[in-house]
């Protein structure tokens, strides 16, 4: 029974690969911010929503692919995230987290109307000449859509991965991170990193949305179910950690995609918040993740 | 209990709650409905201000509860021909004890702060999506009440839009009463002692666990309370309005606003959001601008959390001197310590 349906496992474990990928882009916006500072971010879901409407505006304006419009995304989205910081983020950092609860679903609130507004509830399909191109892998069949978005998010997180650890700002970032006093105290305008923090955060979610958008039909109540699979993504991999990030996206979209297939499409995040309740009460600081504070 | 009621907005409460009692003798019936819904989300935040604002537990899976309360009475009504008062209870029970089994799991393993309220959606969001597929409580479909006999509104619990509206006030006064005796009670002192440092408190001989526990089931048996009324309101039962995270989040928006902490900031968070929400559906409607109700909605949130950062009661208390409330004044400086 297993062996005669395992080219279909394997593709699905495939699909669930490639899709997980795309979550850990989405996770890591989650998990850099909430890393250096501290700042639960309840609107990430909303603002991959945003990546996924620009997408879809590039695509219907001008007919740019999906892959071509991620960098355009990630860069609009970087100085928004870095305007937010600076006016308005910046005076909740170190308060308790059900203010910035609050300040994070006013912020929801207002980007899903905002989509309601302009767009309406609709969905807005994408479908370019990839959507119905297969790539062939000896017995893997792959989505073309989505193998690309795969690649291109495992491109931009290598290029995060590299700038945080080789370049003098990824080092400000860090050091932030780890003793933001202590950082201040040596002269990091830690203000400006942050702010710096917030637009590669709102980045990774805005490139993310743009690659997604032809696989998910945008609409503007995707944002909830982004929100809580980005929290369950690093939880599992571990809060703060880019490793964490990519190995807990992958994980999810594994589970979900064989326990799509297995179990019940409705019941598919059944297991990824099973697995999320178990990863707190087992190892609350996630596969990855350091010490706690 | 005459001091329980004079001080900490206790007059502010009293006043309200007799001017509220006088309401549907002077008011039309659209104004009564949004007042039950005031009413509603009070008892909701003083359930949940409970946890959050007197011990410091934040909880965004509180639908879970809700939606428990809400099923266990439609159930044992509509299926089970039983009396809607046993169902109540059958709620609460069932409510206090996965509360209980929740509250223990996270505690036991030191589950704190932001992560407890990632275990406490975690929860919400499994239920949600077990009573989705479970055909027993009609699944995504719904569940719907059907219409009620001839027998008495106390019997059937089952009324016109006045009968609700003083089922909701009473419960809100019970539930108000409740939380200010707690708050007194030597369980207040020790919750407030947990909420400012959980491990000198453990230190003294607190014993933080059990307490904590305690603190989770009574708000949960609060708000499965509340939510066996709001399925007698409604009629029909969807996992997704009464137990998803949109409904959650949107139930600890009043207490936040109002006040963490207080006894009447929950009360006075209700009175400013629900009708707010009212106001920017209908503003959406009459203009044909669908979004425009969110935009609002989050637009003034933002303006509250941005210029009057510990709630409003805590505002108004201070801006009218005599009516100071000690539990608030003291409240607004340790609830800015979150976990």
């Amino acid at each position: 029974m297993l062996t005669s349906n395992l080219p279909l496992y394997a593709n699905m474990v495939a699909s669930g690969v490639l899709i997980g990928v795309i979550y850990a882009l989405i996770a890591l916006g989650l998990t850099i911010v909430f890393g250096v500072m501290r700042v639960v971010n309840f609107a990430h879901g909303e603002l991959v929503v945003v990546g996924m409407y620009l997408g879809y505006l590039m695509w219907s304006a001008f007919g740019l692919s999906p892959i071509v419009a991620m960098p355009i995304s990630a860069i609009i989205m970087f100085c928004a995230g870095y305007l937010l910081q600076t006016g308005l983020i910046n005076r909740f950092i170190r308060r308790p987290h059900h203010v910035q609860v609050i300040l994070f679903v006013g912020l929801a609130l207002c980007i899903t109307g905002l989509h309601m507004i302009i767009f309406g509830p609709e969905a807005r399909p994408i479908s370019s000449a990839a959507s119905f191109e297969v790539v062939e892998l000896g017995f893997l069949q792959l989505d073309a859509v989505r193998l690309y978005g795969a690649l291109a998010a495992l491109a931009l997180i290598a290029l995060l991965l590299a700038f945080l650890r080789y370049s003098d700002t990824g080092a400000s970032i860090r050091a932030a991170a780890d003793n933001p006093i202590g950082a201040a105290a040596i002269g990091l305008r830690v203000n400006r990193v942050f702010a710096i923090t917030a637009g590669i955060g709102l980045a990774c979610a805005g490139a993310a949305g743009t690659l997604i958008a032809p696989i998910f039909d945008t609409q503007p109540y995707l944002a909830s179910d982004m929100t809580t699979m980005a929290f369950v993504v690093v939880i599992i991999g571990g809060l703060g950690s880019v490793v964490g990030a990519l190995v807990g996206g992958v994980l999810i979209g594994i589970s979900e995609s064989i326990a799509a297939l297995v179990i019940n499409p409705a019941m598919k995040s059944m297991i990824s918040y099973g697995l999320l309740i178990a990863m707190l009460l087992i190892r609350p600081q996630g596969l990855f993740g350091g010490r706690q504070r | 209990m005459k001091n329980l009621i004079l001080k900490d907005g206790g007059i502010a409460a009293l006043v309200f709650f007799v001017l509220l009692a006088l309401l549907p003798a002077v008011t039309g019936d659209a104004l009564i409905s949004i007042a039950t819904l005031v009413l509603m989300f009070a008892v909701y935040g003083i359930a949940w201000n409970l946890m959050m604002g007197y011990v410091g537990q934040l909880s965004l899976g509180h639908g879970l509860y809700i939606g428990l309360g809400a099923y266990a009475v439609a159930l044992a009504t509509g299926t089970h021909g039983l009396s809607p008062w046993l169902g109540i209870l059958i709620g609460a029970a069932i409510s206090a004890v996965v509360a209980a089994v929740i509250a223990f799991i996270g505690f036991r393993f030191s589950v704190r702060g932001i992560y407890f309220t990632l275990l406490t959606i975690a929860c919400a969001e499994m239920m949600r999506i077990s009573f989705d597929n479970w055909s027993y409580v009609g699944g995504t479909g719904g569940y719907f009440l059907k219409a009620a006999g001839d027998t008495h509104p106390l019997l059937s619990l089952r009324g016109d839009s006045t009968f609700f509206y003083f089922a909701f006030l009473i419960l809100t006064a019970i539930t108000f009463l409740c939380s200010a005796a707690l708050m007194k009670s030597k369980f207040g002192y020790f919750w407030r002692a947990i909420r400012e440092d959980e491990d000198a408190a453990r230190a003294l001989g607190v014993p933080t666990l059990q307490l904590k526990i305690l603190a989770v089931v009574i708000s949960a048996i609060m708000t499965s309370i509340g939510g066996s009324f709001y399925a007698l309101l409604s009629g029909s039962l969807f996992p997704d309005t009464m137990m998803g995270m949109r409904f959650s989040i949107e139930i600890v928006i009043a207490p936040i606003i109002g006040g963490l902490g207080t006894l009447f900031g929950p009360i006075v968070g209700a009175l400013f959001v629900v009708p707010l929400g009212e106001f920017s559906n209908h503003v959406a409607q009459s203009t044909g601008i669908y979004g425009l109700n969110l935009l609002i909605h989050g637009a003034l949130l933002l303006v509250v959390v941005c210029f009057m950062p510990e709630g409003l009661w805590p505002a108004i208390a201070k801006r009218f001197g005599r009516l100071r409330a000690p539990a608030a004044a003291k409240a607004s400086t340790p609830a800015t310590e979150g976990q």
